[in-house]
């Protein structure tokens, strides 16, 4: 049986770094606090939200339509179309296209699919060997960790860590943590690596039906060098990417970078349409449980995800905890919703690993019911029997007070006396996860009911 | 059955219902903004930078004067010759050691401070990539409002590769700190000048 990821240990362990957690609790936030400038620059933002809602919705409900439309298109222009059900039919698929042309090495830009699926270690079992092009993902490969954040993978580092990993691997000055330093010793790196790659993988932000092309956004250019200087390019697109119209590219693109980190645009939008002159383009359709979810009434939305990372930065646990407390491919509130898709025995804690305040549904540019989807999670893990002792405890006992007026009543009471009369120890101790950290309000003289009662009761 | 004819049957007895219908995309009021300014001001936010030239002649001084050390210019555009023209490169790992990199873009996007190339311009793609620096020759009158106004003037499929860039190669991994030329080019010059007559 999987062992269920504990997110609490991970990010407990992530918080007990006060220069880690600070740092990435001021740089998350600045990006969310990025976004909104970004937002209240675009007096249309709202409809623009409610447009790409719809027309995300409008392609789930017709996928089936608008993939075959993809297909015809993309194969009309001459790219190969080939198709996989899971993790393991994509890597197959991959691999045989990289083994038939005697690829041995290649540029590999970001991808959440190729995360997903396990790719990377997949290809590298087999001799292949795979250069991440993103500064952070290249990071986050050199130090064998999975990226931390959707867009910038390797936020939860501080730039010390960075220098020593680079002095470890690149060879560069152990003492010199400039980043800019850091990022020249990787371009010099890279470049050699790119020259020689025999392949190039992307992902995909975006798949056009009516053209038949795709759009992937960097801010590097590194998916265009992959995708330009060697002769063959492979693109892994999850089904769900489809939309239906060149037209809808202006509703998402305006969305895309401003949810993200607040920037108008990402640096490059790069939209690929057939192979260029002498080269060869595959794309890989990939369902891998997109299809049972697109049948879940409560799950579905989620599909709608266009994978900007807003909700992870609005989010007081990820930006406390970091995304690797999630111990998934997909962190933050969308990763709430999406791991337990893939797994609800390994990802059962994650539906609590949320305040509930809904900070991420209000900023989603898809206006995905994310807060409402954690909330469902919970019911789905309680249901499966899955909750762990101390919740299920915990909360019956909840539950059987709430239930009883006048035991609530009874609670209150003895809980305020409590407060002021208990000494400190029995308050704040390891049995109390929430004292850690926290100190608790000074407690009022009486309770609001009973107040209420003395005050308004006989007026 | 094929993968192919799996994932299509799962998809459509999994189809959400109600359907809802696709939405017109409706076209959204203007700012008073003149375009030009807006544009340019927009591109130096991404990281680029903008000059007015008065001719062909201007601009290859502009190009001598901005990068005096380099060795190579690769072009693709007529205004600016360079040493090296880029229909005369085969493959493009010839590109590896270009300085510089010249091409025209049809279209400039003011809100994004974009500007768009196709294979049309590049003829190789990976020149704007490859090159350590990027200069982008743009008509003035070529600036367009939005991505939507974008996206209504440009034929996606007609070139294999079509990207709207934003100033130059750009990372914030580490720690947030905004580097320029973090794998493409350092640096996205703009210089504005209408095609010559002819």
């Amino acid at each position: 049986m999987t062992r269920p990821v504990d997110a609490e240990g991970l990010a407990a362990r992530f918080i007990a770094d006060e220069a880690h957690e600070s740092t990435h609790d001021r740089l998350v936030w600045g990006m969310r606090h990025n976004r909104d400038m970004a937002v209240a620059g675009v007096p249309e933002w709202e409809e623009l939200r409610e447009l790409a809602s719809r027309i995300k919705e409008h392609t789930l409900a017709h996928l089936d339509r608008y993939l075959e439309e993809f297909e015809a298109n993309a194969t009309k222009l001459g790219t190969h179309v080939h198709w996989a059900r899971d993790s393991e039919e994509h890597n197959a698929v991959v691999y045989e296209i990289l083994h038939a042309h005697g690829v041995k090495s290649l540029t590999k830009s970001k991808s959440m699919l190729q995360e997903e699926c396990g790719m990377t270690p997949y290809l590298q079992k087999r001799g292949i060997e795979v250069t991440e092009s993103d500064l952070g993902e290249r990071i986050q490969q050199l130090d064998g960790e999975p990226p931390s954040h959707i867009v910038v993978p390797a936020i939860h580092k501080l730039r010390s860590d960075v220098a020593a990993l680079f002095a470890r691997d690149l060879g560069t000055d152990p003492t010199n943590a400039d980043p800019h330093y850091l990022a020249e010793a990787m371009r010099q790196d890279a470049r050699p690596r790119f020259m020689a790659a025999d392949a190039g993988m992307t992902g995909a932000n975006f798949a056009v039906a009516e053209t038949g092309g795709f759009v992937v956004c960097t801010n590097e250019g590194n998916a265009d060098i992959g995708a330009s200087v060697p002769p063959l390019h492979i693109a892994s697109i999850g089904i769900e990417k489809l939309i239906p119209r060149a037209r809808d590219l202006g509703v998402f693109i305006r969305m895309l970078s401003r949810s993200a980190l607040g920037s108008a645009i990402t640096q490059f939008t790069s939209h690929f349409h057939g192979p260029r002159r002498d080269g060869e383009l595959h794309v890989v359709l990939v369902d891998n449980t997109r299809s049972d979810r697109l049948g879940s009434p409560d799950f579905w939305h989620g599909l709608k995800c266009i994978r900007c990372g807003a909700c992870m930065n609005t989010c007081p646990v990820y930006r406390r905890g970091s995304g690797l407390s999630y111990g998934a491919t997909y962190s933050g509130p969308i990763g709430v919703i999406l791991d337990p898709g893939f797994d609800i025995r390994k990802y059962r804690e994650l539906p609590f690993h949320s305040s509930l305040c809904g900070s991420c549904t209000e900023v989603c540019p898809v206006k995905i019911d994310i807060s409402d989807q954690i909330y469902k999670w919970r019911r789905v893990v309680a249901a499966k029997g899955l909750l762990t002792l101390t919740k299920r405890v915990g909360m019956r006992a909840l539950g059987t007070t709430f239930a009883h007026p006048a035991l609530f009543h009874a609670a209150e009471s003895v809980g305020e006396s409590a407060m002021v009369h208990l000494p400190r120890f029995l308050l704040y101790n390891s049995l109390n996860p929430w004292g850690k950290h926290r100190e608790l309000p000074a407690a009022p003289k009486q309770t609001f009911r009973q107040w209420y009662i003395e005050n308004r009761r006989n007026p | 059955m094929s993968p192919r004819d799996a994932i299509l049957a799962a998809v459509r007895s999994n189809l959400p219902r109600p359907a809802v219908p696709l939405p017109a995309i409706p076209g959204f009021p203007e700012n008073d903004e003149p375009l030009l300014p807006s544009f340019r001001r927009q591109l130096e936010a991404m990281g680029g930078r903008s000059f007015e030239v008065a001719d062909g002649e201007a601009a290859r001084a502009k190009v001598a004067e901005l990068f005096p050390a380099a060795k190579v210019v690769c072009s693709a555009a007529t205004e600016v010759p360079g040493a090296r023209r880029v229909e005369d490169v085969g493959d493009p790992h010839e590109l590896d050691d270009v300085d510089v990199g010249v091409v025209r873009s049809p279209l400039g996007v003011a809100e994004a401070g974009a500007v768009w190339l196709t294979l049309g311009e590049l003829v190789v793609s990976a020149l704007g990539v490859l090159s350590q620096h990027l200069v982008v020759l743009l008509d003035p009158a070529s600036v367009v409002a939005t991505m939507h106004d974008a996206y209504g003037r440009i034929d996606l499929a007609a070139s294999p590769y079509g990207v709207f860039m934003a100033g130059p190669s750009a990372t914030g991994d580490i720690e947030g700190v905004i580097i320029h030329g973090a794998q493409g080019a350092r640096s996205l010059t703009v210089l504005l000048l209408a095609p010559a007559l002819g």
